[in-house]
């Protein structure tokens, strides 16, 4: 059932959810939580499709705040609410609000999300795509005892990584992490086979993918010892070594579908690592709602503690990098791509080194559409 | 898991519990890292019998489910011993078949994949002494092949009666030793035998071979959500544990129901009956459960030390025969279908006294319970499939309204709905709105499907990944079952020695003799 509501109040959109959730002939509402995602109307449309899956697990409302600030003086001194509900079948097994909001109400989001809230239930603000820098003193995220950023849609996910550590509070979380559970539960698996002292680690991804730096990060913060940190095609990481004295244990996946994990000493195994979709990340997400101190433990260590490769595969990577970048200096997309690659080649890895972030420090302007150039590609939205 | 030596060492001979499933030394484990799963140490599971329905509808998928979440070590290989002539691949279509029928999570093939590189069959009887020979072989090649480490766990899907074959080949052949730092494990199903005596012997002729610490007795009512859940919320809550004794609970009533007959099961079933089948089992784990004191922890000790306190207090009614009731379906309407009666089913001696329903009541016998009854009944052929506890409450001491206006209230109840539809229902009195004051029981729900994940875990998942982790929390020790032998023995000896079944007719919800013995205490049966 869908219910659409022009320049409207929370209290008829209460009024009016309570209807149709009466009129679906189920007045109990069993939901758990309220997830609040903040999401502009370009991205509105995935996000809330993986709520709504994510709901199958965590039936719960789903508020879904969409600021349309307006182009015009005219338009954004003005002030209105939209609404769209959903209830029933379109809308997984809870509830559905999505919220526009026009002119200046932009800026007061909270108070028309604050009168939505379930009573006496957890409230998690999720930002798909441009989180603010501390989530927690948002408006919206101080709200929440959860607040779920993602670092991989960033413009530059790395120097992103260093923002969370800096504005961590507990109960922040970001899914470039989430994306790395079965990675973690496999190499902790691996370790637990066979108990040994880990002297060094490499992981081993394709850039612009924070995931890979979140899992050297936890694993230098957890092993205390120096991790490398390659950059491949991918997709997403696509190995994890880690040396002691008696070899390497080695988890491979090179297609992000089946991994092989070689231990000295046994059989290579296969193991099933699949890249997951949104939905089951924010699932995961949702499971526990206390504070992650791992994440911060791992995210707080600090991407510069991070190890680029030998000096001569860095300097492969980076020709092949440039060259790519020249080579689509002549086509048609010339100047945008130029400018991206420019930006990209020197991120490829984990270390932003400071001298070259001088000259290449002119982004693209923040508003203008972004074609997927080759190399940098930060909007692709999977699985690591 | 604190403190394991607070609590004497009731299997007597056990020194080392194998609790330590994860050495401490793994500096990427932390247990404020919860996301990470529990995931088994590198293991495989050999299953007697998978070619059964058992196996093939509930082992099985439970294995992909596992896999499928993740929780399975990689290499974790799966043998599967039977009759049938099939190679390696043939079971392994099998196992796909039953999985892509009966599994509760999407079938993904690199999952599958996965799997399927350890899946091995061998094909042999049980008396023979090569295919056993083959078996270790597989075995010791899956540890150099995938990584096992030998460690195995040894499922008996099998009638009780091979059991003593079984173990003494695996005994016979070396695969009951575990290799230095391994395991090997064996897991029962029920019957675990038909009376005090053969459970004994049974535990006898298993515990010779295996360590009382490496059995593992399925009883899957156990592994489901809710009945966990009755831990739960008993003790994590505080609003509940005040009220749940003898001062504020009149009765419990616990219930499970069943609407098919016996089906295929004739042999099995006739000689044994509902009270042995369910009431041994299921339904007294689940009043030692509704009625056990708070453990001291959760180490499995602590919990079966609670459990054994229970069962040894329970009473049974002096008078047995007006205290307890059996009944046998007669033919009958069941929900639109016309049925036959147990003496009619295949396979059936016309005249069987073998029982398809059993109610009885019993007491417990401690400060908490004294003189509150616990009526557990069990049936096939009833109204509809169900399995619940309802603890009832008193009933208010002084009711200030007119007598016509409370009329309508029964008693407070709290019931735990076990399956399908697991939740928990509270009902009480609420006013019905209007002029005059008028009160009427009114239901709060809490449904497992609407507060959480709509695909709980299915018992068997739990249950076999306990196995392989070496957790033994949720399955029943020896003691629990040779105590519950001791309860029920008495009674099947009254219903051997005094008349014959009741008959009740198919499709309702049992003899009019069991609502005759609730009468009696001034009680009735709810309808579930």
């Amino acid at each position: 059932m869908k219910i659409d509501l022009t320049d409207t109040t929370s209290s008829k959109i209460n009024n009016a959810m309570m209807d149709a959730r009466r009129a679906s002939g189920s007045t109990a509402a069993g939901m758990v939580l309220t997830l609040v995602i903040v999401v502009d109307e370009g991205s509105a449309y995935d996000a809330l499709k993986a709520a709504n899956d994510a709901s199958r697990e965590h039936p719960s409302r789903i508020l879904a705040v969409i600021k349309r600030a307006g182009r015009s003086p005219r338009a954004r001194a003005g002030a209105r609410l939209d609404a769209e509900i959903l209830v029933g079948a379109d809308t997984g097994s809870g509830e559905t609000a999505i919220l526009r909001m026009h002119g200046e109400l932009v800026s007061h989001a909270q108070s028309v999300v604050l009168p939505l809230l379930l009573p006496d239930a957890p409230v998690v603000v999720w930002w798909p795509e441009n989180a603010p820098a501390h989530p927690a003193q948002d408006p919206l995220g101080a709200i929440a005892q959860r607040r779920i950023t993602d670092a991989v849609t960033a413009e530059s996910p790395v120097d992103q990584l260093a923002l969370r550590a800096q504005s961590y509070t507990p109960g922040d979380t970001d899914l470039a992490w989430t994306r790395i559970t079965g990675w973690r539960s496999m190499l902790a698996a691996a370790l637990d086979q066979r108990p040994t002292t880990v002297t060094a680690a490499v992981v081993e991804g394709e850039s612009y993918n924070p995931s890979v730096e979140l899992l050297g990060l936890w694993l230098t913060d957890r092993l205390n010892v120096p991790v490398e940190r390659v950059v491949t095609d991918g997709p997403g990481i696509t190995a994890v070594r880690m040396r002691s004295k008696d070899g390497e244990i080695v988890l491979d996946r090179p297609d992000g579908l089946m991994g092989t994990l070689s231990i000295p000493g046994a059989p290579d195994r296969m193991v099933a690592l699949k890249r997951r979709d949104t939905a089951d990340l924010i699932a995961e997400e949702l499971r526990r709602l206390d504070p992650d101190d791992i994440y911060a433990a791992a995210v707080r260590t600090g991407v510069e503690r991070l190890h680029e490769p030998s000096a001569q595969a860095h300097a492969t990577d980076v020709a092949v990098a440039m060259a790519e970048a020249e080579a689509e200096a002549h086509t048609a997309a010339a100047v945008e791509a130029a400018v991206e690659a420019a930006v990209a080649v020197p991120r490829v890895t984990a270390k932003v080194p400071v001298a070259k972030k001088a000259p290449t420090a002119r982004k693209p302007p923040a508003a203008a559409p972004k074609k997927d150039g080759k190399k940098a590609s930060p909007r692709k939205r999977s699985g690591a | 898991m604190s403190n394991p030596q607070a609590f004497p060492d009731l299997e007597g001979t056990d020194g080392q519990q194998s609790e330590t499933p994860l050495p401490p030394s793994n500096p990427l484990r932390d247990p404020a890292d919860r996301r990470l799963p529990r995931i088994a140490g590198p293991s495989g599971l050999v299953i007697f019998g998978v070619t059964g329905d058992l196996s093939r509808k509930k082992l099985m998928p439970a294995i992909y489910d596992l896999a499928n979440r993740g929780l399975l070590p990689p290499g974790f290989s799966l043998v599967g011993f039977a009759r049938r002539e099939w190679e390696d691949e043939d079971f392994a279509q099998e196992v796909h078949d039953a999985v892509k029928e009966h599994a509760r999570t999407p079938f993904r093939e690199e999952v599958w994949e996965q799997l399927a590189k350890g899946m091995r069959f061998v094909q042999g009887t049980f008396d023979d002494d090569a295919a056993f020979e083959t078996l270790r072989e597989t075995i010791e090649d899956l540890d150099k092949a995938q990584g096992t480490s030998g460690n195995f766990a040894f499922y008996l899907s099998v009638p009780p009666k091979f059991f003593p074959n079984v173990v003494q080949q695996l005994k016979k052949h070396g695969l009951a030793d575990p290799p230095p730092g391994s395991w090997r494990r064996a897991v029962i199903e029920k019957p675990f035998g038909h009376n005090l005596e053969s459970a004994q012997e049974l535990n006898k002729v298993v515990h010779e071979v295996f360590p009382r610490d490496e059995v593992f007795r399925i009883d899957h009512y156990l592994g489901k959500e809710t009945v966990q859940n009755i831990l739960a919320l008993r003790f994590a809550n505080s609003m509940f544990e005040p009220i749940w004794n003898r001062s504020y609970v009149d009765h419990v009533q616990i219930t499970m129901a069943e609407d098919i007959g016996i089906g295929g099961r004739a042999g099995y079933y006739d000689g044994i009956g509902s009270a042995r089948d369910v009431i041994q089992n299921h339904l007294l784990q689940l009043m030692a459960l509704t009625a056990i004191e708070e453990p001291a922890s959760f180490h499995p000790k602590a919990l079966v030390a609670e459990k054994l306190k229970v069962l040894s207090a329970v009473q049974l009614p002096k008078d047995l025969g007006l205290h307890t009731v059996r009944g046998q379906y007669s033919a009958g309407w069941q929900g639109g279908e016309e049925v036959v009666g147990y003496l009619d089913e295949d396979g059936i001696d016309p005249k069987s006294k073998t029982d398809t329903y059993a109610a009885v009541k019993l007491e417990i016998n401690n400060r908490r319970w004294a003189g509150v009854p616990f009526y557990l009944r069990t049936g096939k052929r009833l109204g509809r499939r169900v399995t619940e506890i309802a603890v009832v409450f008193q009933r208010a001491p002084y009711l200030p309204f007119d007598s016509y206006a409370t009329e309508e209230l029964g008693q407070n109840a709290l019931v735990i709905r076990v399956q399908p539809d697991e939740g928990v229902t509270v009902r009480f009195g609420s006013k019905v709105p209007g002029t005059s004051m008028e009160v009427r029981d009114v239901t709060m729900d809490f449904a497992y499907g609407e507060s959480f994940t709509e695909s709980s875990p299915e018992a068997y998942e739990r249950l076999i990944l306990d196995v392989l982790l070496g957790d033994a929390n949720l399955f029943p020790r020896h003691q629990e079952v040779e105590l519950s032998w001791e309860i029920l023995d008495p009674i099947e000896k009254h219903w051997d020695e005094h008349g014959k079944p009741a008959q009740y007719p198919a499709g309702t919800w049992g003899p009019a003799e069991a609502d005759e013995m609730l009468a009696r205490d001034g009680r009735s049966w709810r309808r579930p």
